[in-house]
This record gives structure tokens, C-alpha cells and sequence, in this order.
């Protein structure tokens, strides 16, 4: 094992899928001779050279379908948005063709494709370049939806994802590229990681926080801070909202009969929404609160630092919500 | 000030739109292609009849008068190049040699149509026959097509991809995006446009500046040709050079025809913005009318013709058949998600 970023994590699992198998490729903006946005294509150019790293000019409709054309006839695209953000422009190519293709040609043709790039909110960067779109590629049918929060998760997501024969919108946390984590080493073998396997990221007894991506390292700071008061909070991370691991998230909360979902993006319609519904249904005679959502506001991101941070979940607004499941307030 | 800029290309255009001279062909040539035309004629009539009877329901865009396009472009390729085809595409599948069993089994919602009574009308994709889907989405295609020629030019394997729109799709940003891409990476892709002159009831005059849609080529470099869409020996000819440029130099062509379709945008349209004149004057110019008769200059004697005409008939009866008998649609979970 050996301690890596995030964003090396990422690199890793294109670079060793791309030595793998010779019909994976990666396409965006940047991705080859400017060596990524943010630098999670890094030395591939060089590597693999301008037939297997393409700079695609600023046209996400035009690139993502490209990516969906080629998949169809058998290649395996990586197509990387700078940011998702971007993505809102390509989402007729993913929503319309990647997701429908198998089904529309009666599994004739399936499309092998991952788009990948960086979400949620990012740092001062306002409205329209920080938000979390994960529910709304959750809500589609034929598409799965990845949003690892460690590297770990994001070496052995990127693998699978590369390698599944279905679209996969794979969400990284913007703000989560630094972060380390331990990650077995190439020489122990593949590095793969089911897809639609939830994770448990800390065990405790008393209260289930549910949280992806960046609220994972919220909910395991704000568990921090409850154990010095003696609650014991299991942290479970789905990893995958598509499909959704209903089972493991189940079982945890039939052990503390207590529930609080922890999203970054906004409240309404948000995936939590989806999670809460699953969780009271599987698990309403284990229940002993009402299930608890943390989210961010109901507005569009804003960029002075001290809003941007008041309005998303923060350590103290989960810890909070722990206290409300436990009746302590 | 000082500007960066490539030598200009050249401007490879050919424009004859109103080039009324007559290719040169043979018998052996033309009867297949009236066969395919007519076939698509007479399935698409059938399928209007059901559509009037309740038997298929939907949306059901029908190609009537604008065979000569798809039959004569399809004609320019091999069974290995793709074909990727808007919402108006029975006749673009039957010409890349789907059956017109699975095409109509298709259009009554039967378990036996091509993609199972899941696609319906507007979503036909047969993968043996490199028929890579009729899509619903203006323009949002064309990106999709430059990926099917991207995957050619990556593995080097020589095909060509047709693909299909309507001069309605020339104003959408998959268009525009598609077209960018397929110049900058020199994809061996064939863009055609089946230019009709309506985008459901507006007329080109009302939803293009410049109403020459070939003209987009120009801006990135791009070969164009334009010309009309009547003689589907033309149309072979012609989309065959853009063919061959694909296929020899990948480099993409933007192929304009000028048609002319005679029915509404779909069944139910009835057609009120255009005057009766202006449909009659393009039905004498019915590319099917003008193809038997210059099988008739040619030396097809009628007795043969009246056999092939037959052998069509019967056909679709047959197709018909096949589809009123056949089981209704039976599954929608099995092809979600690749297992």
C-alpha cells in the first residue's frame, strides 16, 4: 500500500486501463498538451500519445457524442468535462443517447463510455461553476453514477467504471484532488472496485450518516466530535448513487435505528430525497427518529467565502443533526 | 495587429442545383434502386393505413418523395460502412438492408420488430447491418456519427459513415458541433442534408439566413456539394464522391439535396403551409415516376417491370401480415442496464 492523492488515484486507474486494453481513450478540453485542467491527465500525452489523448476544442455536445458514436461501434471513451458544470451542455448526448442506446436498439448496441471530471462545489468560484448534479444523473435510467471520496475509492471506481459496458457519470470531488488515502500498489494486482457496493468509513453504534464525495470527510470529522461525547456515529459511504446499495445503508441503520443524509447539493428533489425514502421503507420498524437530511441551501452558490461556506453542511450542522435524531437538544 | 492564421483551403465546392442533365446508367443498376424506392413507398403507405386504423400510433414521419436520397446515398457504400439517420428513417434502414417484416413489426409495437416494440417509428437500429439509429433528437446525432467515423480513423479500418438530417437540424448546436469536429479531425464521415424545405410547417425562407445550408462547409474548410434530389442515380454518383474522399483522404463532405417530401412533417399534419400547386408540382417530379421511366428508355420491358412491382407488393403484404400476426411487445426491464 502507499499513501497517493486523489488525483493520482484517478491517474493511475486511466494510465494502467489504457495500457490494458488499447481501445480506451481520453478526450476533453486540455486533457493532453496543457496535461489537464487539473491535472488528472498529467504526463498521459506523452505516454500514449495524441491518437489516445485528444484536446477537443470547447464543444461538450460535440465531444461527449463523439465519445457515444465511438462507444457504439466498440471503442471504450474516457471523455473528461473540466468541470460537470460543463456537462449541462453535453446532457442531451448522456441522457438522451448514452443512457438509451442499449435500450432504444433492444441491446443491440451498448456504450461502453465513463464521462469524468470534477463536481460539486469548488472554492469561490460562484454560481455557475459550483454545484452537484449528481441527482440529476441519478434520476436517468441506463446511466450509473460514481462519486468516490477517497483514492482508494477513486482507483478502484475509475477501473471498474473503464471497464463496464454501461455509460458511467463519474463525479470527483473538486475540492478532494489533494486528499490522500492508502492505495494498494500496482504489483498487488487490480485495483477494482465493485460498482454499487456501499463502503462503511467508520463503524459506530448510535446514529447512520449517508454521505458521498466531499460530505464523507465532513461526516467523519463531525463523528470526530460526537465521539468526545460518547455518541458513536457509523459513517457509510454508497460510493455508487447508481445503482444504490440500499442493503449495506440498510443494515446499518437497522443496527443504530437512527438516520441523518448528508448532501452538498440542494435540498430539493436531491438524492438524500431518494435515500430517505429507501431507508424508511426497509427500515421503518428499526427506526427510532424520523430520518434527518443535511443539505445546502435552496440558492445559487455565492462567492464571498464566509456565504459560500454558511451555505453548505458544515461539521457543526451535522453534528447538529445528530443531536435532533438523538433527542438531545 | 497581428493575427495567426492557417493558409486558406481550398474551396472544394461543387453546386449544381439545377443541373437537369442525365447520369448515365444501366438496367442491372437502376432496378434494384426503383425496387428499394418503390418498397419504401409501399411500406410506408401501409404503415399510414395502419396509423389511420389505430394499429401503430406514435409519431409516424413518413419519407414519401424523398426515396431517391436515402437509396441513392446508401448505394455509395459498402455493408460495412455505418449509417446514422434522424426520426424520418424507415426508408434509410430498409436501403441498408433491413427487412420490412422487422420495420413494420417495429411501427405495430410487436415483439418481433427490429428493436422489439421498444423504439418504435423513430428509434430503428439494426447493429448486423451497421445501421447505427434513427434518433429523436434534432442534430443531437451528428456528433455520434463523427464518432462512429472517429472510431474508423482511430482503428484505421476504412469505413465511412453516412449520416442523415434535415436542413432543420442545420440551425441546432449538434449540428454546428458535429460539423466543427468532424473538419478539425478529418473524420471519414459523409454529412448529408436532406434538405425538403419545410422544418415541420417553416419554410426554409423563414429559418435560414442563408437557405444554402452546403455554405456551413465553407467555414471549416470543408468539401460541399449541393444538388437535387429527383434522380437517384445522381445521388449515388454523387454521394459516392464524397465517399471516396472519406475513405481515401478522411477527409468529411457536407452533401446537400434538394427534396421534397409529400406528405405532412408526420400523420398528423395536414400540410396547411404549403398551397396544393406547389405539392402537385413536386409530385410530377416523383422521383419513383422518373425512375420507371427511364428504366423504360433503358430497354426494361414492362412485363419485367410489372414483376417487379409484383414481387414489392407482395412484399409488404407479407410484412404486413407478419406484423398483424405477430405478438405484442413482452419487455421493457431485460436492456436498461448491460449485466
Amino acid at each position: 500500500m502507499a499513501v497517493i492523492s486523489y488525483r493520482e488515484a484517478l491517474g493511475q486507474a486511466m494510465r494502467e486501463e489504457m495500457d490494458r486494453d488499447a481501445s480506451v481513450f481520453v478526450m476533453g478540453e486540455e486533457v493532453g498538451h496543457y496535461n489537464g485542467a487539473y491535472k488528472v491527465t498529467q504526463g498521459m500525452l506523452q505516454r500514449f500519445s495524441e491518437r489516445r489523448v485528444i484536446d477537443a476544442p470547447i464543444a461538450e455536445m460535440g465531444f461527449a457524442g463523439v465519445g457515444v458514436g465511438a462507444a457504439m461501434v466498440g471503442l471504450r471513451p474516457i471523455i473528461e468535462f473540466m468541470t460537470f458544470n460543463f456537462s449541462l451542455v453535453a446532457i442531451d448526448q448522456i441522457v438522451n443517447n448514452a443512457a438509451k442506446i442499449y435500450q432504444m436498439s433492444a441491446g443491440q448496441f451498448c456504450v461502453p463510455i465513463v464521462f469524468r471530471g470534477p463536481g460539486g462545489p469548488a472554492v469561490q468560484v460562484s454560481s455557475q461553476h459550483s454545484q452537484s448534479l449528481e441527482s440529476f444523473y441519478a434520476h436517468v435510467p441506463g446511466l450509473k453514477v460514481v462519486m468516490p471520496s477517497t483514492a482508494y475509492d477513486a482507483k478502484g471506481l475509475l477501473k471498474t467504471a473503464i471497464r463496464d459496458d454501461n455509460p458511467v457519470v463519474f463525479i470527483e470531488g473538486e475540492t478532494l484532488y489533494n486528499t490522500t488515502w492508502e492505495v494498494p500498489d500496482p504489483s498487488d494486482g487490480d485495483h477494482l472496485i465493485p460498482l454499487g457496493k456501499a463502503d462503511v468509513k467508520r463503524e459506530g453504534k448510535d446514529v447512520t450518516l449517508i454521505a458521498w464525495s466531499k460530505m464523507v470527510w465532513t461526516c467523519l470529522d463531525a463523528a470526530k466530535v460526537l465521539a468526545e461525547e460518547g455518541i458513536e456515529c457509523e459513517v457509510v459511504d454508497p460510493r455508487t448513487l447508481r445503482p444504490l446499495d440500499v442493503d449495506t445503508l440498510a443494515a446499518s441503520v437497522q443496527k443504530t435505528g437512527r438516520c441523518v443524509i448528508v448532501e452538498v447539493g440542494w435540498p430539493v428533489a436531491g438524492f438524500g430525497a431518494e435515500v430517505a425514502y429507501q431507508i424508511q421503507k426497509r427500515c421503518m420498524d428499526a427506526l427510532d427518529a424520523p430520518v434527518e437530511r443535511v443539505t445546502s441551501d435552496d440558492v445559487p452558490m455565492p462567492y464571498a467565502k464566509n456565504l459560500e461556506d454558511e451555505v453548505q453542511p458544515q461539521v457543526k450542522d451535522v453534528v447538529a443533526a445528530v443531536r435532533r435524531v438523538l433527542y438531545l437538544d | 495587429m497581428a493575427t495567426a492564421s492557417k493558409t486558406p483551403h481550398p474551396d472544394t465546392s461543387r453546386v449544381e442545383v439545377d443541373d437537369t442533365s442525365i447520369s448515365e446508367t444501366t438496367v442491372a443498376e437502376l432496378a434494384p434502386l426503383y425496387r428499394q424506392m418503390l418498397a419504401i413507398r409501399r411500406m410506408e403507405e401501409a404503415a399510414a393505413k395502419a396509423y389511420s386504423q389505430g394499429k401503430i400510433g406514435g409519431f409516424l414521419h413518413l419519407i414519401i418523395g424523398q426515396e431517391a436520397v436515402c437509396v441513392g446515398a446508401i448505394a455509395a457504400l459498402t455493408g460495412d460502412d455505418y449509417v446514422v439517420a434522424t426520426y424520418r428513417e424507415h426508408g434509410h434502414a430498409y436501403a441498408k438492408g433491413v427487412s420490412s417484416r422487422s420495420i413494420l413489426a417495429e411501427l405495430y409495437g410487436k415483439a418481433t420488430g427490429l428493436v422489439k416494440g421498444l423504439g418504435g417509428s423513430m428509434h430503428l437500429f439494426d447493429k448486423d447491418k451497421n445501421f447505427l439509429g434513427g434518433y429523436g433528437i434534432v442534430g443531437g446525432h451528428v456528433p455520434i456519427a463523427a464518432g462512429a467515423a472517429f472510431a474508423s480513423k482511430y482503428r484505421g479500418d476504412g469505413r465511412v459513415t453516412l449520416c442523415f438530417f434535415g436542413e432543420g437540424a442545420s440551425t441546432i448546436g449538434g449540428f454546428a458541433e458535429g460539423l466543427a469536429l468532424a473538419a478539425l479531425w478529418k473524420l471519414p464521415v459523409v454529412l448529408i442534408c436532406e434538405n425538403n424545405q419545410y422544418s415541420m410547417g417553416t419554410p426554409t425562407y423563414r429559418s435560414l439566413a442563408v437557405e444554402d445550408v452546403s455554405m456551413r462547409a465553407l467555414a471549416h474548410g470543408m468539401a460541399r456539394d449541393r444538388f437535387d434530389g429527383d434522380d437517384v442515380i445522381k445521388v449515388k454518383r454523387r454521394v459516392a464522391e464524397a465517399v471516396e474522399r472519406a475513405r481515401t483522404t478522411g477527409e468529411p463532405t457536407l452533401v446537400e439535396v434538394v427534396t421534397y417530401r409529400f406528405r405532412g412533417h408526420s400523420m398528423s399534419d395536414p400540410g396547411l403551409y404549403r398551397t396544393k400547386d406547389e405539392v402537385e408540382e413536386w409530385k410530377r417530379r416523383d422521383p419513383l415516376n422518373r425512375c420507371r421511366a427511364r428504366l423504360s428508355e433503358l430497354g426494361m420491358p414492362d412485363k419485367d417491370l410489372e414483376s417487379l412491382e409484383d414481387d414489392v407488393k407482395a412484399e409488404i403484404e407479407d410484412a404486413v401480415k407478419f406484423s398483424e400476426e405477430s405478438p405484442p411487445a413482452d419487455e421493457y426491464f431485460k436492456y436498461v442496464v448491460k449485466e
